[in-house]
């Protein structure tokens, strides 16, 4: 179990009890958190799941896996601190983890 | 105006058996899809990608998925609209008058919505001003390529469209290719190739770099381009090209009057009608209590929709329930003995 925090782009924050086992996006979805839409449902082919991770946390999350920065490619406005939240399993350790939404999921 | 049983919106696995199970019980059908080939998401996302989860088919790629579906409704020789998509549905004397973007009429007792997640659109790109310039300089697909000619062309992407098309046009226009990482996600072949035109200076190579506007009087003069660090550059441009991917859209299906759930549309489990008589939705974008996203939910789901479309086609004849390994009307209809 992890708490994670949902920061929206307009800095409304959610915070909540995501079950280790769920991805991140998952933990969105089941809580009707705006502003991760999850089209493809977490097969990593439509990037509408974009978050950023800020530094401290983005580099003790487990790395990015193959063809997940092909499809960041595609998502709305990328950077660096860019990753998809289907791809993020939960797990104790990501406890106080807390994820930035992008301005829209395109 | 085309007059038939039923129209399918959306060419994907759902729609085309529900075509076959319409072809079964002896219904017509039409079905048009936005995208320029049959087999939607399964072939537009994952036609490599193999499936585990089709019963009775251990394996099979989305693109293997497609094509059997094809030949299983080859007897009925239904007709196809592709690169054609549903844009307004009207009510006119107990039936629905159907509209397409390419001014297709139907008319037809049902319709049956097997969109996914919506229509497959191009991404485009972030910046407003861009939008002014939207399909006259500001493309994201190429009809017509010798409109480059001689011109500075400014492409956007990494993989393999943005990629084909940089090395396509450099022979000709003076091409720019932006990314927004150092590495791509195109085919390695086209990669190397990139490499080496940017290296004899045929083509000008930006990485790390991503738009971040769109200058230019009436047309368009040149594009602005920035890296994460916040540098900017001012690169001259007659067109710049955006290849992003596709992305789902709901477009048109939202302003049918149909009642909505996020982007899915509510049904009842016995017919998986919607809130309106003759309109029918299955497959990822009907929603339900204990409603599974899996193409086999979505057969079921068409199957079921066939024989409520039936009853709207022939308001006048009994549905009989029979099995293909007995009935000879189902037999003749297949073309088998």
């Amino acid at each position: 179990m992890a708490k994670i925090k949902y920061i929206e782009h307009n800095g409304k924050e959610h915070v909540v009890e995501v079950q280790n086992g769920l991805t991140v996006m998952e933990g969105a979805v089941q809580n009707d958190i705006p502003g991760i839409d999850a089209d493809c449902g977490g097969s990593m082919s439509c990037a509408t799941c974009h978050v950023y991770v800020k530094e401290d946390w983005y580099d003790k999350l487990p790395k990015k896996e193959m063809g997940e920065d092909d499809m960041i490619d595609q998502a709305f406005e990328p950077n660096s601190s860019s990753r998809l939240s289907c791809q993020i399993m939960v797990s104790d350790d990501l406890d106080g983890l807390s994820v930035y939404m992008p301005e829209k999921q395109v | 105006m085309i007059k038939t049983d039923v129209v399918i919106v959306g060419a994907g696995p759902t729609g085309l058996f529900c075509a076959h199970q319409l072809g079964i019980i002896g219904l017509k059908c039409e079905i048009v899809d936005n995208l320029d080939k049959i087999g939607g998401q399964c072939i537009e996302l994952y036609p490599d990608k193999p499936i585990y989860d089709i019963p009775a088919v251990p394996e099979c790629t989305g693109e293997e998925l497609t094509n059997n579906l094809i030949k299983q409704i080859k007897p009925f020789n239904f007709k196809f609209h592709l690169n054609d998509r549903v844009q307004e549905l009207r009510e006119e004397n107990e039936s629905w008058i159907v509209k397409t973007t390419n001014g297709k009429e139907f008319n037809t007792p049902n319709v049956v919505i097997a969109g996914g997640v919506g229509s497959f659109e191009p991404r485009k790109f972030p910046t407003k001003s861009a939008e002014k310039f939207d399909g006259k300089t500001v493309l994201y697909s190429i009809k017509d390529k010798s409109i480059f000619k001689d011109k500075s062309v400014a492409i956007f992407g990494g993989g393999d469209s943005a990629l084909d098309w940089a090395i396509e046009l450099s022979s000709t226009s003076k091409v720019s290719l932006i990314h927004r990482r150092d590495e791509f996600r195109g085919a390695p072949a086209s990669v190397q190739k990139i490499k080496e035109l940017s290296e004899k200076n045929k083509i000008s190579l930006f990485t790390k770099y991503s738009i971040k506007d769109v200058k230019g009087n009436g047309s368009l003069e040149e594009v602005e381009i920035k890296s994460e660090e916040g540098e900017s550059k001012t690169i001259k441009a007659d067109y710049v090209l955006g290849f992003f991917g596709l992305i789902m859209q709901l477009g048109p299906i939202a302003e049918w009057g149909l009642n909505l759930d996020k982007k899915t549309i509510p049904v009842n489990t016995e017919n998986f009608e919607t809130n309106k008589k003759g309109i029918f939705a299955i497959g990822d974008i009907c929603t339900y209590p204990g409603k599974l996203k899996l193409i086999l939910s979505g057969f079921h789901e068409g199957a079921l929709a066939a024989r409520g479309c039936f009853k709207h086609a022939r308001p006048n004849e009994k549905y009989r329930f029979e099995f293909t390994t007995a009935s000879n009307t189902i037999k003749d209809r297949l073309g088998v003995k």
